[in-house]
């Protein structure tokens, strides 16, 4: 019975318990892997800064502040985005033209010079802004960044990393089995141990003439009989016996229909907790309609785009032990494949694929529910319903959906009367008649039949 | 021996029931022909679709209640004609501000920052880089720019015409113009008043023509002048 979560704690927390346990050994291994990382990158940091800056002068640390606050939304170091990736930019143009370029570029293009015009064309005709507010010595800042030879030695570290941590979250799962395996290997060892210790003492004794207690045989009642003929007991044991049935067959009853817990595998493994969660982004970014209209919407796959535009990699900070970066990568290279954007080009190909997304909360067809209506006017947070959210990293169902759910709540909370000129009569009327100061929903009419059911 | 059996028997039985439920499927029901409707639900697979799809775009060419098309392309040309001759056709007042101001922070603030400094929280946490500040020089953005850019979008930044209305964007667009003047020193504009907003209203051709024949837009305002105003409209037609 897996609905009835709540209801069988015990199993549960020893269950937990034993994955704690377990977690905090995974950790320490992880921990470890990540020590090891870190010490086979620091040289390759050391190497750059030693390197740093090859013809161009200038202050890396100003320039990548710039660079990241200006320049960044469109270009990246390595890789093409909106503009041209600039790493090597100060080999293919003189130094004066860039200065130009960065001061006014549009100038330029409507001058004609021939590099800005083909650079102009090669990038759809995007203009780049003018920033007339960057000294000569801010440019160079930037230039000088921007050209730091590419960390090479990097990539393996990080790819040993990877596969540390690999092995050791492989070895997470892996590991527990063979540490319960060897622990029931061990107790079954024991068992024969005892078992031919007490053989081989039995025959020393013999042999010794040591004379050893035997065990009397006495003819007794089976128990099983004397349960039998025991009338009073009988009943009670089956008084238990049918009250025991009859409270786990109402627990199993009651779940029926309620999906409590419905955590099923999406096909593109969007995690709540990294966007929610660790990036704060609000439900209703996402979910918009929620403000407006009855369902609070599957986003479309434009709205992820919004962001994963320019976020085609996750950091490798946010890679977990369960999850690794290359997971999330690939996770991200799927939204890319269904929404149709080709990496290379920074386009849209026009081939689009459908997400199938398994829907989740889901009210039977006889029950009505707005969102927009519990969300705007009554202003409560989408936590009370659907948890909290912002830590799943898989989605799963937290309320049950139940009708006596509903009401338990439209029974407690107070009707949001601020700035809501729709209620303030028949609040005035109510409150006079129930003599109160704050209306709960169920006195403004919350329990009626057809409020909901209709 | 044959007790032990039993016990096995009895645990291996409890344990591949208990091991059938699993969290990936819904649970039973008990009269499904009341949960299902008969209708096509929201987000449902249907055979009857395209790729099984029930969501899908509205046909070409319908349009929804309470649009009206944008005048402006999304090209450079659009972009500049907007910027110069686009003007916001809400009035200025303290409720279309903060309304403005409660969706600059659910939609924009994340990467733009509370204040419109480019300082988001993404961008702090340095997902997100180069959001430049609404005082920019080089962009100099205006009221028209500003509503251009969230239609259409612009290089990386998405379009936000699905998550907003017409009308939430132009209260955006308020806000957004109050941080821009907060950032470049200026200080503050003063509230219209309640007639100097209805002045406004009476004397935007834009605001008739968008919001002003639209209903459930404005619950103040009643049927009667609705009528009237889409009476002068379709006469100075």
């Amino acid at each position: 019975m897996k609905k009835v979560t709540n209801r069988h704690s015990i199993s549960r927390t020893l269950l937990l318990a034993v994955v704690l346990l377990f977690s905090i050994f995974n950790s320490a291994y992880a921990q470890e892997g990540e020590g090891d990382s870190s010490q086979t990158e620091i040289p390759a940091d050391a190497e750059e800064d030693s390197e740093g800056g090859s013809d161009v002068q200038g202050d890396v640390a100003a320039g990548k502040d710039l660079f990241n606050s200006n320049c960044a939304a469109c270009h990246k170091l390595y890789k093409r985005s909106t503009g041209p990736a600039l790493h090597g930019i100060t080999d293919k143009y003189d130094k004066q033209w860039l200065y130009d370029w960065i001061h006014d570029s549009q100038a330029m293009v409507q001058a004609g010079d021939p590099d800005a015009v083909a650079i102009f064309e090669e990038f759809n005709k995007v203009p780049m802004p003018p920033y007339p507010q960057f000294s000569e010595e801010d440019i160079d800042n930037i230039l000088a960044y921007v050209e730091q030879p590419k960390p090479e030695p990097k990539a393996p570290a990080s790819a040993e990393a990877g596969g540390a941590d690999k092995a050791s979250g492989g070895g997470g799962g892996v590991s527990t089995e063979v540490i319960l395996g060897v622990l029931s290997f061990v107790l079954l060892l024991l068992v024969v141990i005892l078992f031919l210790v007490n053989k081989t003492l039995t025959r020393f004794a013999k042999a010794s003439g040591v004379e050893l207690p035997e065990k009397k045989k006495e003819k007794r009642t089976p128990i099983w009989k004397a349960f039998a003929q025991n009338q009073f007991l009988v009943i009670v044991v089956s008084i238990v016996f049918l009250l025991g049935a009859a409270y786990f067959a109402y627990g199993y009853l009651m779940q029926v229909g309620v999906d409590q817990g419905y955590e099923p595998v999406q096909p593109i493994h969007y995690s709540h907790k990294i966007h929610a969660g660790d990036n704060g982004i609000d439900c209703k970014y996402c979910h918009s309609s929620a403000r407006v209209s009855k369902h609070s919407g599957i986003p479309s796959l434009n709205v992820c785009m919004n962001c994963h535009k320019s976020i085609s990699e996750v950091a490798p900070e946010t890679a977990t032990e369960e999850y690794s970066k290359e997971f999330y990568d690939a996770e991200i290279a799927k939204l890319y494949d269904a929404v149709g954007w080709d990496v290379e080009t920074q386009s849209y190909t026009g081939e689009e694929k459908p997400v199938k997304w398994v829907r989740i909360h889901n009210l039977p067809d006889f029950a009505y529910f707005n969102h927009s209506q519990h969300v705007s006017v009554a202003g409560i947070a989408c936590q009370n319903c659907h948890g909290p959210v912002e830590e799943m990293e898989v989605m799963r169902q937290y309320a049950p959906l139940t009708m006596g759910w509903c009401i338990e709540c439209h029974r407690e909370t107070n009707v949001k009367m601020e700035g809501n000129k729709y209620y303030e009569k028949i609040h005035e009327q109510l409150s006079k008649k129930y003599g109160v100061e704050q209306l709960t929903a169920a006195q403004m009419g919350a329990l009626e039949c057809g409020k909901c059911h209709y | 021996m044959k007790s032990l059996f039993k016990i096995t028997l009895v645990l291996v039985m409890a344990l591949s029931l208990s091991s059938c439920f699993d969290e990936d499927h819904r649970n039973y029901e008990y009269f499904p022909d009341m949960y299902e409707p008969i209708g096509y639900e929201t987000y449902g697979a249907y055979d009857i679709f395209l790729n099984e799809q029930e969501a899908k775009l509205p046909v070409e060419g319908s349009i929804p209640r309470g649009w009206m098309p944008y005048a402006y392309e999304d090209n450079l040309d659009g972009y500049d004609k907007a910027k110069a001759e686009l003007k916001n056709p809400l009035p200025y007042t303290e409720e279309n501000v903060n309304e403005g101001k409660a969706l600059f922070t659910l939609y924009c603030a994340i990467c733009h920052g509370d204040k419109g400094d480019g300082k988001g929280t993404l961008v702090e946490r340095e997902k997100i880089l180069g959001v430049p500040s609404f005082a920019d020089a080089g962009r100099a953005i205006t009221e028209g720019s500003v509503y251009h850019v969230m239609y259409y979008g612009l290089n990386t930044m998405g379009s936000y015409a699905v998550q907003t209305s017409e009308k939430e964007r132009w209260q955006i667009d308020h806000h957004v113009m109050d941080l821009k003047a907060e950032l470049e020193g200026n200080s503050k504009k003063e509230f219209l008043t309640e007639e100097e907003a209805d002045q406004f209203r009476n004397n935007n051709a834009r605001y008739k023509r968008v919001f002003g024949n639209t209903f459930g837009n404005n619950i103040e305002q009643n049927f009667d002048k609705e009528e009237a105003t889409t009476k002068n409209d379709t006469t100075t037609k």
